[in-house]
């Protein structure tokens, strides 16, 4: 058995522009406060202009920032399909939190390729890890007022999955969006929360 | 002292402030951008000098003036800009500096953001000068101000040389207090040391020479090499894969001695005692086997039986970038310890559509290369360049790519040759300022008859929205000149210069045309802000849609705009369209208006 090196090791995907840096950056700032040691790893430049985009975040962590292929405590998807393209990061006992809303690719909507159906991205996401919980979290951001807030909602699907209070994560997350979004992302991160209670 | 959550390349900006730097330059590219990015709003808080210059030769040289008054000066590029420096860098080491001068280059294992992954150690062997490698963002601050230490020291530049995972790495970063009071700076004159002529080169380079072992005493000295001597085995690693083998080595429970390198050249006393110490060792660096040569020239003298594993012996890779579990493998694999497997999923191979980045839903490029390729025609050659505009690979009006400024240069090229197609080349406007200009010269001067097509969208998009020559504003963000584009290309030569607006695409393809037809260089200035930007400035336009006349003849999803999506038969544009109205105009059968 390997010894941990690292307390939690999560991957944030997604498609660039979707706002995955921001939620990492959320988190590791939380963890400062906290007082845990941080490493994160973020993809800048050329895939921010809409391709598929992942960030590495290691919590109570002193090495390289990456988290190792099938090392993962958690996978949070912004997109279902990017789930899939980076679940081989989900170790056995690992959780994949996946938005379920699609964003298609260039060559889906220029008809090159297909985009495969949720079933078809969820079964070996749940052959391999330990669980996988799936939010619509585009339609609970609309809901909480701008569609722009739906990668807070996954980060208040995340919340109870880390070891970080939540006073911690919405302290952080006060501090890192335009004082006039503070509350349409509180309400966004409540409704992500909430409906992972209602899930378990 | 405070600790902060700060990015690798801020750490690089933090430890620039800190050891009160006065004058930074740099022209923007990632994995380094975000360095000036974090300097250029405090430029006036902390009395600093922070330039976007056009290009990485310029950046330098303007550090270097700098330094020759006394006062400490950083220039700061990705690893191909140093080859555009590379004319002042290597000179540099033979005349020195006086004010601490730290070149930062980033390198970019795995091509990223790059055209190639070249190792910047190289370049500081090359030129004989101390290389620092950090291995994370504490020590890319910490090693940033003890570089402009050694550099007045050793009078010599000093190459701090972060990859994309140090600078592009975020964590949790003790930092220091910012030094307020800056050298007086005064330029002393002295002729034998700061004009290189063949006489005065000759000795600077028999100084630079006889400086060598003082460099490796100095770095001797610091604490960026470390050692943990324990059983036979042992791990040599420098940068950040020494992080990757201390995780390796802490997760296999192993017996393993390791040494850790941040210094090139790496220190001799600390690696002959690992070398005796030793009867096998594995080394591990990204990129080009330098630690590795060094190591096999150190065991000829201390232990020359010693089994050296490593790129030569295929256990490391020289290409793409290094992480925890092949280091963890290659470790094992020495100590006949269990390999962890590759965990891999079919599915994810077989069903999942590519996503590759694409232009954005409304960007000028798109619409300026359709109107390229419908006057010019797919047959046509179309050298182009690097920038976002590169992203439309898959328009057919890209042919080639090699470094910045080629695209007009290699046009040429090909038109001497004899070969007789229409050539049409594409340049961005910031990509023109940095090295299309002495192309376009050379294109005028030489008599090229090709068509030259700038891609203006007024920003260095790619890299972040950083400003240059022709926006009138500064680094930090201060009104200056703004260059005309259309004014260079005359001046340099160009008989044939117009300047179009390709959203109206009809006006653009027209203009194409006859710049195709013009016996001579003609260039073409596609100019349209960026959408980044437009949407940025809070310019809306109106959005568009499909309706019922939709034949599902599919030319507007060849647009390839990801606004534009084809359902059941019908082609819907969705909401990310920005209303630049340029399929409106592709669309045959009046099928795509305003949204009323
Ligand atoms: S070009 Fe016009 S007719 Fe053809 S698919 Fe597009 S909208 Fe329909
Ligand atoms: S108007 Fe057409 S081409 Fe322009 S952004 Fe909208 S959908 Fe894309």
């Amino acid at each position: 058995m390997k010894t941990k090196t690292s307390e939690c090791d999560i991957v944030v995907v997604g498609v660039g522009g979707q706002g995955v840096i921001l939620i990492s950056s959320i988190i590791g700032k939380a963890a400062l406060k906290a007082g845990l040691p941080i490493r994160s790893a973020e993809t800048h430049g050329m895939a921010q202009r809409g391709g598929s985009v992942i960030n590495h975040l290691r919590i109570g962590c002193v090495f390289g920032p990456m988290v190792p292929a099938g090392g993962a405590d958690i996978l949070l998807a912004l997109e279902p399909a990017e789930a899939l393209r980076y679940a081989h990061y989900l170790s056995k006992d690992g959780v994949a939190l996946v938005n379920t809303n699609p964003v298609l690719p260039s060559t889906v909507t220029t008809g090159q390729s297909r985009y495969p159906s949720l079933e078809e991205i969820l079964a070996p996401l749940q052959r391999i890890c330990r669980d996988v919980k799936t939010v619509d979290a585009t339609k609970l951001a609309v809901k909480a007022g701008n569609p722009q807030t739906m990668n807070v909602v996954m980060l208040g699907v995340l919340s109870k999955y880390i070891p970080l209070r939540e006073e911690m994560l919405i302290e952080s997350l006060i501090e890192s969006v335009p004082a006039k979004f503070i509350e349409v992302n509180r309400r966004a991160f409540e409704l992500g929360k909430s409906e992972m209670k209602a899930q378990t | 002292m405070a600790r902060e959550y700060l990015l690798g390349n801020a750490a690089i900006a933090r430890g620039i402030l800190e050891a009160g730097a006065s004058v930074v330059t740099s022209y923007p590219g990632t994995p380094a951008s975000e360095i000036v990015e974090t300097l250029a709003p405090l430029a006036e808080k902390y009395d600093l000098h922070v330039e976007w210059s056009v290009n990485e030769k310029a950046a330098l040289e303007v550090a270097i003036g700098a330094s020759w008054t006394g006062t400490r000066a950083a220039a700061v590029m990705k690893h191909v800009g140093l080859n555009v420096a590379a004319d002042p860098f290597m000179t540099l080491a033979y005349t020195g500096v006086r004010g601490g001068l730290v070149v930062i280059t980033s390198d970019d294992p795995f091509c990223h953001s790059s055209q190639n992954e070249q190792d910047s150690r190289r370049y500081a062997q090359f030129a004989c000068i101390p290389c620092l490698d950090p291995a994370d963002p504490q020590e890319a601050r910490d090693m940033t101000i003890y570089a402009f230490e050694l550099s007045e020291e050793l009078e010599l530049p000093v190459l701090l040389r972060p990859t994309t995972r140090v600078s592009h790495a975020r964590a949790d970063v003790d930092v220091g207090e910012i030094k307020k009071t800056r050298a007086k700076s005064e330029f002393l004159k002295n002729p034998v040391r700061w004009v290189a002529l063949p006489a005065h080169a000759r000795p600077r380079h028999s100084v630079l020479l006889e400086k060598q072992d003082e460099i490796k005493a100095s770095l001797e000295k610091s604490p960026w090499n470390r050692l943990v001597l324990r059983g036979e085995l042992g791990v040599i690693a420098s940068g950040i894969s020494g992080l990757y083998a201390e995780e390796a080595v802490k997760q296999l429970d192993a017996d393993i001695s390791i040494l850790r390198i941040g210094t090139f050249p790496p220190p001799d006393s600390l690696c002959s005692e690992f070398i005796r110490h030793v009867s096998k060792v594995m080394v591990i660096e990204e990129l080009e086997p330098v630690l590795e040569e060094y190591v096999e020239r150190a065991a000829r003298e201390h232990n020359p039986d010693l089994d050296i594993l490593g790129k030569r012996t295929g256990h490391i890779p020289r290409e793409g970038e290094l992480d925890s579990r092949i280091a963890r493998n290659a470790i094992a694999n020495m100590a006949d310890l269990p390999l962890v497997e590759s965990p891999s999923l079919r599915e994810a191979v077989e069903i999942l559509p590519r996503r590759p980045p694409a232009l954005c839903p409304g960007c000028g490029h798109r619409a300026a290369y359709y109107a390229m390729r419908e006057a010019f025609g797919k047959d046509a050659i179309f050298p182009s360049d690097i920038g976002c505009y590169t992203l439309a690979v898959d328009m057919g009006t890209i042919d080639t790519c090699l470094c910045m400024g080629a695209s007009i240069t290699l046009a040429s090229g090909i038109r001497f040759s004899g070969e007789e197609r229409d050539i049409c080349c594409s340049i961005g406007d910031s990509t023109f300022l940095h090295t299309g200009l002495p192309g376009l010269l050379n294109a005028a001067y030489n008599r090229a008859r090709i068509t030259i097509a700038i891609l203006d969208n007024s920003t260095t998009a790619m890299t972040g929205h950083q400003p240059h020559p022709g926006t009138g504003v500064t680094a930090s963000g201060d009104k200056t000149k703004a260059v005309s584009l259309a004014s260079l290309a005359k001046a340099l030569g160009a008989d044939f210069v117009e300047i179009v607006d390709p959203y109206d695409l009809y006006a653009t393809i027209e203009t194409f045309k006859r710049a195709r037809d013009y016996q001579g260089l003609s260039v073409v200035i596609a100019k349209q802000v960026c959408v980044i930007n437009e949407r940025r400035a809070g310019i809306r336009r109106k959005p568009f849609m499909v309706n019922e006349n939709c034949t599902g003849c599919r030319e507007c999803i060849e647009f390839g705009c990801p606004a534009i999506e084809f359902e059941e038969d019908r082609a819907r544009i969705n909401s990310l369209c920005t209303g630049c109205g340029v399929c409106a105009q592709i669309c045959p059968s009046e099928a795509i208006e305003v949204v009323k």
